[in-house]
């Protein structure tokens, strides 16, 4: 977008999103949306509070949680499926089915199964995440070029070398990708485990804002949300980008 | 052999609902019905008609958040596609909305719009009106340039590129954003029956819990996720059939 | 310095002077700060077949482009049968490096495409098409699409489709680099061909010189950098001497040669 000839960059449509934001506030259109302004004084205030510290720990507890287990997980499995025939034509079905099923409906059988806690939030956090690292893993391998392959044989390259030497570089931009999706996915599976489980991090301090209608509070946290969410998604692919360079020209 | 991947995936099947059935019959928790039984309360439910009336409740805040998102998510998505300033200016929306745990929105939507009807529509639409509209932004601005170069050697003017050339371009892009739009429907469609108020499919699923009905449980979720993925599945082969070869043709195969 | 093109080894065909249908004058084209063309005039003349030659990066494409009506230059202009090119018009038709098929449609309707936007009726249309389909020799494929077609006889879809709609101006952009050897040479002795029957222009864009200098009655070379005329050949003695005999002909190989040792120093 150019206005008289100058570039605007990519995002700087939010600042006048934030301005109608501010005057809608402040029109008194509606109780629901306070000016952006007693948002983000409410945002420093709510910062130092105890209690969105705590969800705050918990909610980045149970995310790294998870994420590190369908990353400890995914990686391997999808590796496996992509080297192995078998092992592959009996996973995929299910990691297709779980990566298109409406995985909340799960969540109440995690409650009943591993109670009201941290750990069901935890498995929530790496169901949402681990089907689409599998699934990239797997594609990754099965991408590799014949020739990178054989390449490899050739030159007397042992399984261990050429696993640690070749496949897993010549794979590692679709294993990237997906493991920024799943983390991306992982974001939303952590806030939605809280929201049906809500009596830990952000699921509790949300009911609290809504029974007691702190609406600046609660758009505070949104923010503070969105905002770190937005900006996990774009360091990693931040990332992708740096290290998959070479993606396009294998 | 006969159809090796058939076999598979029925083996594949058999091994997990056998492994489902063993661990309920040890049982690994009081609250892990055996397969089996679960299918039992599945055909109960089916046959006393409970399964329907609830379904037609649950598809209902889905079919019209689908349908609302659809028609607002394509013509937001061509615009911005086609216009830079459209870009420019809703654009962002979009991608932090792409990124972002929409369903921490739900608390609000229920304070706002209440428990009924409006507000699980709504988050039915927020779940699915993003992959939907950066998907048809996206096809439409990668368009191949060597073929609205060949629309306008050729004579056609702006409005006939669009509709004879970027939109059937776009359309397999457009459509497999649809598909992703509604899986992530159905997650929402859930959650706000889960979170807002317990109907249909979620009115099963929480009451059962509540009496320990725990086979019936099973059976409900085994249910809605089996008609998600059976649907989103159709979806795909309609896709694979109706845009076959579409996005081959090229110099590049 | 002297950016006039250097006639050394213009062969006036038989004395009289040859009426051109289109001529570019003083273009110059910028990206920016770069300058992809200078100062370039050329004249091609009527119902022969003139080819662009260069190395990669030399403005061959540009030029077809502006040509076409798709690209506008930053200066001078563009004449087609004496009138200032605007715009793409009735009177050119593009054939595309890349085929430019719509992947969704038949190779009838893309054949029609054309006439489709011209507004002819659909049954007029596709009976013209499928006159032209016969023609390219895809008869019986009407009904299949793109992706079925080997690339040579998408190319072969692509052609068509610019015959079809019976514009004075042929432009084609290395409309062979992305088929195979033989079916290139099976292309170029058809273009020959199509150049004798046709009366018709043909403004043809190669990076291949043996191409270029076996389907053309003229071939301007450009150099990149930028981009200007260097030289204009007009190979005379064995066009008549039958498709089968112009790659063993002593000036055929002495053209190419004179050409590769002129553009040698530019390919890195």
């Amino acid at each position: 977008m150019r206005v008289f000839g100058i570039r605007l960059p990519a995002m700087s449509s939010l600042i006048l999103w934030g301005m109608i934001w501010e005057i809608v506030g402040r029109s008194g259109l509606t109780f629901f949306v306070p000016p952006l302004s007693e948002v983000l004084v409410t945002l420093y205030s709510v910062l130092g509070t105890p209690a969105f510290q705590k969800a705050l720990m918990e909610t980045a507890y149970a995310f790294f949680m998870g994420v590190l287990f369908s990353v400890a997980i995914g990686i391997p499995t999808g590796i496996l499926m992509g080297k192995n025939r078998l092992i592959d034509e009996l996973l995929l079905p299910w990691v297709n089915i779980f990566l298109s099923a409406p995985l909340t409906a799960l969540v109440p059988v995690l409650m009943v199964l591993f109670g009201f806690g941290m750990k069901s939030i935890v498995i929530t956090t790496t169901l949402f995440a681990i089907w689409i690292i599998i699934l990239n893993s797997r594609a990754g391998v099965l991408q590799i070029n014949r020739s990178l392959v054989e390449m490899a044989r050739c030159f007397g390259a042992s399984p261990l070398a050429a696993f640690t030497k070749v496949y897993f570089w010549a794979a590692l931009p679709e294993i990237l990708g997906g493991v920024r999706i799943g983390v991306i996915r992982a974001v939303k599976g952590v806030i939605i485990g809280q929201l049906l489980i809500s009596i830990v991090g952000f699921g509790a301090l949300f009911e609290l804002y809504s029974n007691n209608f702190l609406m600046a509070h609660f758009w505070a946290v949104l923010i503070v949300l969105f905002g770190m969410a937005f900006t996990i998604s774009e360091f990693l692919a931040y990332l992708e980008r740096r290290i998959s360079y070479y993606a396009a020209k294998r | 052999m006969p159809n090796r991947s058939l076999v598979l995936k029925v083996l594949s099947a058999v091994i997990v609902f056998s492994a489902w059935e063993i661990a309920g019959r040890i049982p690994v928790s009081y609250a892990f019905p055996t397969f089996l039984e679960s299918m039992n309360a599945l055909v109960h439910m089916t046959i006393d008609g409970r399964l329907f009336s609830a379904y037609a409740e649950t598809l209902q805040p889905l079919a019209v958040g689908i349908a609302i998102s659809a028609t607002l998510g394509i013509a937001l998505g061509l615009w911005i596609g086609l216009s830079s300033w459209f870009d420019w200016l809703f654009s962002p929306i979009f991608i932090v909305m792409q990124a972002a745990p929409l369903a921490a929105l739900i608390p609000l939507l229920v304070m706002a719009y209440g428990i009924g009807l409006t507000s699980k529509v709504f988050v039915v639409c927020i779940m699915a009106m993003p992959v939907i509209v950066l998907n048809t932004a996206g096809a439409v601005r990668n368009t191949p340039t060597s073929l609205t170069e060949m629309g306008r050697s050729f004579l056609a003017s702006d409005y006939e590129v669009i509709l004879k050339i970027i939109i059937p371009a776009a359309s397999p892009v457009i459509f497999s954003g649809l598909r992703l739009g509604i899986s992530a429907g159905f997650i929402g469609a859930i959650l706000s029956e889960l979170k807002i108020t317990p109907t249909g499919i979620g009115d099963i699923i929480t009451y059962s819990r509540s009496i320990a009905d725990y086979p019936s449980m099973y059976a409900a979720i085994f249910s809605i996720i089996f008609l998600a993925v059976l649907f989103l599945n159709l979806l795909e082969k309609i896709e694979a059939t109706l845009f076959a070869g579409n996005v081959r043709g090229y110099v590049s195969d | 310095m002297d950016m006039s093109p250097t006639r050394k080894n213009v062969v006036e065909a038989s004395g009289f002077k040859v009426e051109n249908a289109v001529s570019t004058r003083k273009i110059s084209k910028n990206y920016g700060p770069v300058e992809a063309l200078r100062n370039l005039s050329l004249d091609f003349p009527k119902g022969q077949l003139t080819s662009l030659l260069g190395p990669s990066g030399c403005g061959k494409t540009t030029l077809l482009k502006i040509i076409a009506g798709l690209l506008e230059p930053t200066s001078g202009e563009v004449e087609v049968n004496g009138r200032a090119v605007t715009g793409p018009g009735p009177d050119r038709a593009f054939v595309f490096q890349d085929f430019a098929l719509l992947p969704w449609a038949s190779v009838l309707r893309n054949v029609a495409f054309g006439l489709e936007l011209r507004g002819v009726a659909k049954s007029e249309r596709e009976a013209v098409a499928e006159k032209y389909i016969r023609d390219v020799g895809l008869a019986g494929f009407e009904k299949n699409y793109p992706h079925e077609l080997s690339g040579g006889m998408r190319q072969r879809v692509g052609l068509a489709r610019a015959l079809a709609v019976d514009s004075e101006v042929l432009l084609m952009d290395e409309p062979f680099s992305a088929v195979d050897e033989q079916t290139r040479r099976k292309f170029q002795e058809d273009l020959l061909n199509l150049v004798q029957t046709e009366n018709k222009t043909f403004i043809f864009v190669t990076h291949s010189i043996e191409e270029a200098v076996y389907v053309s009655d003229q071939i301007a070379i450009l150099l990149p950098r930028p981009s200007r005329v260097s030289e204009i050949i007009r190979p005379a003695g064995f066009r008549s001497k039958g498709a089968e005999n112009i790659r063993r002909d002593l000036e055929y190989l002495d053209i190419v040669d004179r050409i590769w040792a002129s553009l040698r120093t530019y390919v890195e």
